[in-house]
């Protein structure tokens, strides 16, 4: 569902991913790590749409559409979904409202009605309960005075509500307690079908003892350095990043 | 995909654009035949407004008074926004719609059919069918008020909601006891000029205990060319009585400049209640920043003992607001309230904020100002809290948000605090914030369109202030919110 070919990505002119290829297909689970500063979080936005980032050579395709030509909401309607490392506040915003907003607009975008009340209503009790989070939490602002872990369950409840295609959890297990991230691995088991599947870019191992990747990648200066199954990932926390920094021959 | 830089995304400045060339739709102008005092200001013509309207004696001495002190005053320019010196003598200062002014319409049907559908287009209807949503709409074009709908009803329950023209023909005593005691004929070269010449504007009195059922409403409309618009509202609450007061204006698009200087003066006697919302959408210039109206306005209410005046504005329009909605808090455990949202596009500079002045003892007052400031603008919070001895645990809260769009306009905030009794508590918080990339990207990421984000971001921003607003009238204020800030995305 998701083909990256030799992405080249430039930011302010510099150089941060140098020919990243990576296919995902429908049902998987990906994992993605990689020391500081090797372009993880630039391949997250970069999937996602922001701007600022240069797109020098390469491709991205989904489901054989050109990802790059499309903007932000439109790669969104398309069913591919970030779950930010750092997610903004939006005072005044309650997450019902933010999400009826998000909501309505993937239905326009199907030729849809927007939803109606008791349905949106219903449809976020049943994700809150799923992400164990308060029906209170609803009518707060969207992230205003929520911590880090709240802001990260959050996330992952955005995602079960717009029920995405290619889901993106960016550092998603930093800053969540051990009972936290359980709960948020478990909802994203919970979300899994056959038709979606998961980039999962992480530091540590214990997030994948619940999400079992089908793969591991690891970047290192902007490039896929070496691709296994989850043994890597393990191999990686007993042996830290140096032994793969060196290009793979 | 693009370079990195600092500015807007390349659509969001395409709709900027689009709504920078967008016009203002209330700009459309009446063909109606004027009757108009001769141009220019003097003794004569004060006497002549006095005469045609056929006042009763007390107002030409208040009105002459007013006019000689107006005379001795200087044209302010300590605001922070620029406009050049006014040619008072190079306008008209009383125009009125011929079949308005030949013979006062007894009722609805007698309305000129061309003034009736103007207030149409505006949304404003005056047929008392139209009205049983429940406003009580009173509309004020250029200097004369056109209809009071929904009278009758008021009358039963002893409320008086007329014009001010009516009022002092009908309620002199009345009139003349409140008149100019919450602003003085001399407080101001705006509310001096306003004392001398206002011809008409809205009058409310609601009797002791009596809760007012239906909003009271009243659209102002500058029509005519070269025409200053000074209306004069006077609202009194009697003891325990609760009223609230709607306000809208627009007027039509213009190259000149055109004053609009009113005074709104509001008597909340003890234990009564006055709200008052106002959404501003004078003209506020094309977009090169000609034309437009200068708002320079005076409201202030006095609140006796447990009595409490909420002020709550929305405002979008004009080239330059200079406007403090003000509360001397005279009696002992009275509230005084203010909830603001300032919005500036193009050229527009506004100075506004709100004055709170403690007098009685466990006075209480409250500040909520949103500024939002795009385009080239300017936009200046300035306001006094003032603490008086003789207020004792007198409180205030005060929160001045600024919210910027975009890189070249401005946003200021100038609070004074004087406090000369130690048991006050006065808090102020202020924030600056800008609508940057990353809250767009991340609506855009969840499928919301930039423009519809910004819709939904400036509308949490004012919530508070909203939530203050009469249900319909905050429908209103979201819609005119929106299109004043069409794509201006940053």
């Amino acid at each position: 569902m998701l083909e990256i070919r030799n992405l080249h990505v430039s930011v302010e002119g510099k150089p941060i991913l140098k020919g990243l290829s990576l296919s995902i297909q429908p049902g998987e689970i990906h994992a993605l790590m990689g020391p500081n500063g090797a372009g993880k979080s630039t391949l997250a936005v970069v999937l996602a749409g922001k701007e600022g980032y240069e797109v020098t050579e390469g491709e991205i395709l989904f489901d054989g559409q050109d990802l790059l030509s499309l903007g932000p909401e439109e790669r969104s309607h398309a069913g591919v979904f970030l779950a930010f490392q750092y997610p903004v506040e939006i005072p005044g915003v309650s997450m019902v409202q933010f999400l009826r907003a998000a909501l309505n607009a993937h239905r326009a975008a199907r030729g849809q009605d927007p939803i109606d009340t008791a349905e949106l209503m219903r449809l976020l009790r049943e994700k809150a309960a799923l992400l164990k989070l308060d029906p209170a939490f609803l009518t707060r602002s969207v992230n205003e005075g929520f911590s880090g872990g709240e802001r990260k369950r959050a996330e992952i409840f955005q995602m079960a509500v717009l029920n995405p295609r290619l889901a993106i959890l960016d550092e998603t297990d930093s800053g969540l307690d051990i009972d936290a991230l359980r709960i948020v691995a478990e909802a994203v088991m919970n979300l899994r079908r056959p038709d979606n599947a998961f980039l999962v870019i992480t530091h540590y191992h214990r997030i994948l003892q619940y999400l079992v990747p089908n793969f591991v990648h690891i970047l290192a200066d902007g490039r896929i350095v070496r691709t296994g199954g989850p043994e890597l990932a393990l191999e990686l926390e007993a042996k830290g990043y140096e032994p793969f920094l060196s290009p793979v021959v | 995909m693009k370079a990195p830089s600092t500015h807007l995304p390349d659509d969001s400045q395409a709709v900027l654009d689009a709504h920078l060339e967008s016009e203002y739709k209330w700009g459309f102008e009446v063909a109606l035949e004027e009757e108009l005092a001769p141009k220019g200001l003097s003794e004569e013509i004060i006497e002549y407004i006095w005469h045609k309207k056929g006042e009763p004696p007390f107002m030409l001495d208040f009105r002459m008074r007013a006019y000689r002190a107006w005379k001795t005053m200087k044209e302010p320019h300590w605001l922070n926004a620029h406009y050049d010196p006014i040619d008072y003598q190079d306008a008209y200062y009383y125009a009125s719609p011929k079949s308005l002014s030949e013979k006062q319409p007894k009722s609805l049907d007698e309305i000129d059919p061309e003034i009736k559908r103007m207030f149409e287009r505006l949304g404003i209807p005056l047929e008392e069918q139209a009205v049983l949503a429940g406003v009580a709409v009173d509309a004020v074009l250029d200097s004369v008020s056109v209809a009071t709908t929904y009278k009758e009803r008021l009358a039963k329950m002893g409320i008086i909601f007329c014009s001010m023209s009516e009022a002092l023909q009908n309620y002199p005593d009345l009139v003349k006891k409140y008149l100019g005691t919450v602003v003085p004929y001399n407080d101001n070269f705006f509310a001096a000029l306003n004392s001398a010449v206002f011809s008409d504007g809205s009058f409310v009195y609601v009797p002791k205990g009596v809760r007012c059922p239906l909003e009271l409403s009243t659209y102002f409309r500058i029509n005519a060319r070269k025409t200053g618009q000074f209306e004069r509202t006077l609202i009194i609450a009697d003891e325990g009585a609760y009223v609230s007061y709607l306000e809208g204006c627009t007027a039509p698009a213009r190259s000149e400049h055109q004053l609009h200087a009113a005074v709104v003066e509001l008597v909340a006697l003890p234990g009564s209640y006055i709200k008052y919302s106002t959404i501003q959408n004078w003209f506020p210039g094309d977009k090169e920043g000609r034309g437009g109206v200068l708002n320079f306005v005076t409201k202030r209410g006095i609140a006796y003992e447990n009595a409490k005046i909420s002020w709550t504005q929305l405002e979008t329009g004009a080239a330059i607001t200079w406007k403090y909605p003000s509360v001397i808090l005279k009696g002992d455990n009275s509230v005084g309230e203010f909830y603001s949202v300032a919005v500036t596009n193009r050229y527009q500079q506004a100075d506004t904020g709100t004055k709170m002045i403690h007098i009685g003892k466990n006075t209480r007052s409250r500040i909520v100002s949103k500024g939002i400031s795009a385009g080239k603008s300017n936009n200046t919070y300035r306001g006094l809290v003032q603490i008086l001895p003789s207020a004792e645990n007198a409180r205030n809260f005060s929160q001045c948000d600024s919210l910027l769009i975009g890189s070249e306009c401005g946003a200021h905030t100038f609070p004074y605090i004087e406090t000369k009794n130690p048991t006050a508590i006065v808090e102020h918080e202020a924030t600056t914030s800008r609508i940057g990339e990353e809250i767009l990207f991340y609506c855009n990421q969840r499928g919301i369109p930039t423009q519809e984000a910004v819709e939904l971001i400036i509308n949490g921003y004012c919530q508070e202030v909203l939530a203050q607003m009469p249900l319909e009238f905050a429908v209103e204020a979201r819609k005119l919110l929106a299109i004043s800030l069409e794509g201006s995305v940053g």
